[in-house]
């Protein structure tokens, strides 16, 4: 990184940290969904802009962890720090399995994406009825009061959800960084590129594909974490649907897959395009259905066909902090 | 015979019905996948479209889909048609994955445009002479269904003769099985796979007719239908015209069994349980002669 | 000294013999040639020995060890490197790093990994082009990148499979005395498939001929250039010279 681009980093940086204490909550609530497609967004880029799968199913993930961490807290009152700890395990087995069978297997392309969507959608269904988390009418955590904080219990302020979930992304940030230096992003890119030659080489290509996956499903369910305790409450139907999914995708794609700040830049254009939307209908007044995501398709059919390796390159070349 | 008996066959028959036109569904995908290797994530998009402008030739004009079919597959076939020759044909020598998210920003589109346009609100067609049903001894078939079964079974077997006995049919087989090859004999390509997208799409649309007289519609219909597709045409195995047909019946069947025996809500399980394990365990198919 | 040997190996596709009870063996250090007529089986023994393909029968040593049944990348753990008759560069990644994964089979370190890949580019030529995205190079430059990767794992085999193959002769001088050099220097033993009969007369210290998956013959290249046996697996029946 030249020093260009590590002083536009700073910039943003404190930009980011200083945001609580000028924004209106509207803004920060803006911020936070940045924040939060920010995060997934580099998880799932660990998956497929490193080591190349296609999974249209990490939904998933964020189900399995929010549900975890959400149950331990609303059926024994564990705190979700701990019960993190049950959705890392939880969904990095989930990952291992899902990997395991599918590598093993030679599942790959196209029917690997379908696998992981066939996955999320049995989940779907699965919770749905599953009652001891509320099945379909939902599970709710306690409501308390916003102005405390009570950061044990994840219940506070937005501008406290805001810092989690900054700091999340932040540390997603430094490890994709130091990842893609290093032995593994080389590896996940050789595989990435032609598996055959990687293995001639060698790559033990099941091995570190396993890894992906096992990465990529952890740093999710921690997503997932975050929304239960956001949003209070969990339906199957939302957490697991397949819009999830493509919404975890779409920052990657947008911004650029396999780059270091592509999910992140993704994912700002992501919520600067979500808060459109809103003024759109806030201004007019019209019960507009669908508009958001008609506005997501429209993005994504953009940047597919004009600028397919998505927007962060050519604004890097252009902003000179391209190598 | 008992009546459980009598009622396990109807639910049987019930099932392979509508099967049948969950067949001619996956055989607009098979003739798609199967030939133009567009992974087309919009299908299940494309059957709810043709879905509403059923509704809306019955609520406007009191055309009923039977008739209807007609122009609407003919428009669809346009409709499919210019989305291959003009979008999808520059993506051929793309990665694979990123004509799939091409069709998933597709069907996106789609969805949310009909949720736009006509609001989240359930919508069929009801055809009066539909309720009656017919009886076959013991046995009660629902007359929507066997109509719905029978057309999807004439639209099948017209995909069936055109592939095989029409010479744009058997360029379009050849240019399945051998790209390159085909291309060197001198077939365009790319207009054989513009005409089989279109006749994919007018199926589905067909499927689409019949469909909005056994279910309710809505706009967030697509997506499921597009992995009940999937799933059909992955077990019945891949380009295999005659395994999307029988095993769109196998799924017919299977929901309709799982709806008996388990919650009717969890019939979807069964099928993604399916596909898991078709796709690890034997991914040409359940039913595929292929080797 | 022996340092690959196949015993009795066969490998059949449908009923199609395509390697048949061939059983060859690479002197350590030496320079061996694999030729023959297309269709001769070359690169399926290629994959074989490099455990891209199961054999049918027959064992496979590497300095005495067996090595049939072992993944690729657990073959290039012990020494052997290949290279592909269709180049396969990483077409995303700059010619550097294309070399530095290689280089990270031998090296712990990334830094020794780049500072080993770099030598190997300068003294293959494409030091100048080392930030260059691999997509865009000449198919010359993929042929030497593809070679210049294998050489990073430092394998004490080095299997290449139509190196020469689409370069001009002033092209293959280079390549020539490149692998002349790494062989003498560093002592890698090399097996390679030619059909470029200039290749194989400047490098080979041995020659083996394949013929409908078996081996017609072997020896040095002068003589085998003159077996009538050879020259009828070419030309047809009966010729003379």
């Amino acid at each position: 990184m030249n020093r260009r681009a590590l002083s536009l980093l700073a910039s943003l940086g404190v930009v980011l940290v200083c945001l609580p204490f000028v924004a209106t909550d509207y803004v920060l609530s803006v911020a936070t969904l940045f924040l939060f497609f920010a995060y997934t967004g580099q998880a799932w880029n660990i998956l497929m802009g490193f080591a190349g799968q296609l999974s249209l199913g990490h939904s998933v993930y964020l189900g399995v962890g929010a549900y975890a961490a959400a149950a331990l807290h609303y059926h024994f009152g564990i705190g979700p720090w701990a019960g993190l700890w049950l959705s890392l395990a939880l969904c990095a087995a989930l990952g291992a399995v899902i990997g395991a069978l599918a590598f093993r297997y030679s599942v790959s392309g196209v029917h690997f994406t379908l696998l992981t969507i066939a996955v999320a959608e049995f989940m779907r269904i699965g919770f749905d009825h599953f009652t001891w988390l509320g099945g379909s009418g939902g599970l709710f955590l306690k409501v308390t009061p916003r102005d405390q904080i009570d950061l044990f219990n994840l219940r506070g302020t937005p501008a406290m959800f805001y810092y989690v979930i900054l700091a999340l992304a932040a540390a997603a940030l430094a490890l994709n960084a130091w990842v893609l230096r290093r032995r593994p992003g080389y590896y996940w890119q050789a595989i990435r590129e032609n598996e055959e030659a990687a293995q001639a080489l060698g790559i033990h290509t099941f091995r570190w594909k396993m890894l992906a996956m096992i990465i990529s499903a952890s740093m999710t369910s921690l997503g997932g974490v975050f929304l239960a305790f956001y949003y209070n409450n969990l339906f199957p139907e939302q957490v697991f649907h397949i819009s999830r999914s493509i919404e975890i995708i779409l920052g990657p794609i947008i911004g650029g897959m396999g780059t270091l700040f592509g999910p992140v830049l993704g994912a700002a254009l992501l919520a600067l395009l979500a808060d459109g939307a809103t003024e759109i209908l806030a201004a007019t007044g019209w019960e507009i259905p669908g508009l958001k995501q008609l506005i997501y398709g429209i993005a994504l059919f953009a940047v597919i066909t004009i600028l397919p390796h998505g927007v962060w390159p050519a604004l890097a070349r252009k902003l000179k902090v391209w190598k | 015979m008992s009546i459980d008996l009598i009622n396990f066959a109807n639910v049987i028959i019930s099932g392979v019905l509508t099967g049948l036109v969950y067949g001619l569904m996956a055989l607009g995908l098979s003739v798609i996948f199967g030939v133009a290797r567009v992974v087309n994530f919009a299908h299940g998009e494309t059957m709810t479209m043709a879905m509403y402008v059923a509704v809306l030739a019955f609520a406007f004009f009191d055309i009923n889909p039977f008739v209807a079919l007609v122009p609407i597959a003919a428009v669809f076939f346009v409709f499919g048609y210019f989305l291959q020759a003009a979008v999808i044909n520059r993506f051929i020598t793309r990665p694979e994955h990123i004509q799939f998210m091409l069709l998933l920003a597709v069907a996106v589109i789609m969805t949310n445009a009909l949720l736009l346009i006509f609001g989240p609100d359930a919508r069929n067609v009801q055809l009066d002479y539909l309720l009656e049903s017919i009886e076959v001894g013991p046995l009660l078939i629902d007359r929507g269904k066997f109509y719905a079964a029978l057309v999807a079974c004439s639209a099948s077997a017209a995909l069936f003769a055109f592939f095989r006995f029409s010479h744009t049919g058997t360029a379009i087989r050849a240019c399945a099985d051998n790209w390159l090859g085909a291309k060197v004999a001198g077939l365009d390509v790319k207009r054989l796979y513009s005409i089989s997208f279109g006749l994919g799409s007018a199926s589905v649309a067909i499927a689409g007719c019949m469909m909005i007289l056994l279910f309710d519609l809505t706009p967030g219909a697509g997506p499921a239908y597009t992995l009940l597709a999937f799933v059909i045409v992955i077990v019945g195995g891949l380009g295999s015209m005659s395994g999307a047909l029988a095993g769109g019946m196998l799924i017919g069947v299977s929901e309709a069994m799982a709806g008996l025996f388990i919650a009717p809500s969890a019939k979807g399980m069964f099928s993604f349980a399916l596909l898991i394990l078709v796709l690890l365990f034997r991914p040409r198919g359940l039913l595929s002669d292929k080797s | 000294m022996t340092l690959l040997e196949t015993q009795h190996v066969s490998k059949s596709f449908r009923g199609l013999r395509a390697v048949s009870n061939v059983s060859l063996s690479v002197a350590t250090n030496a320079i061996t040639a694999l030729i023959g007529p297309n269709g001769a089986g070359k690169t399926t023994l290629f994959n074989l020995i490099a455990g891209t393909t199961a054999l049918d029968d027959g064992k496979i040593l590497f300095s005495g060890d067996r090595i049939d049944g072992l993944r690729p990348d657990q073959l290039c753990e012990l020494g052997i490197a290949r290279t592909f008759q269709i180049v396969k560069p990483f077409s995303g990644l700059t010619v550097l790093d294309n070399v530095i994964v290689g280089a990270l089979k031998a090296n712990l370190r990334l830094s020794d990994a780049r500072r080993q890949a770099d030598s190997i580019l300068e003294h293959l030529g494409l030091g100048a082009k080392r930030d260059l995205p691999a997509s865009v190079l000449t198919l010359p430059d993929r042929k030497r990148l593809e070679v210049a990767r294998a050489i990073a794992t430092r394998p004490k085999l080095l299997l290449l499979d139509e190196a020469m193959a689409g370069l001009r002769p002033t092209e293959c001088e280079p390549m020539i005395e490149f692998l002349r050099e790494i062989n003498r220097r560093d002592g890698v033993t090399i097996l390679l498939i030619e059909h470029v009969m200039r290749a194989v007369m400047a490098l080979a210290h041995s020659v083996i001929v394949l013929h409908q998956g078996e081996v017609v013959a072997r020896g040095a290249p002068e003589e085998i250039v003159r077996e009538p046996v050879v020259l009828q697996c070419y030309l047809g029946a009966n010729v003379t010279l």
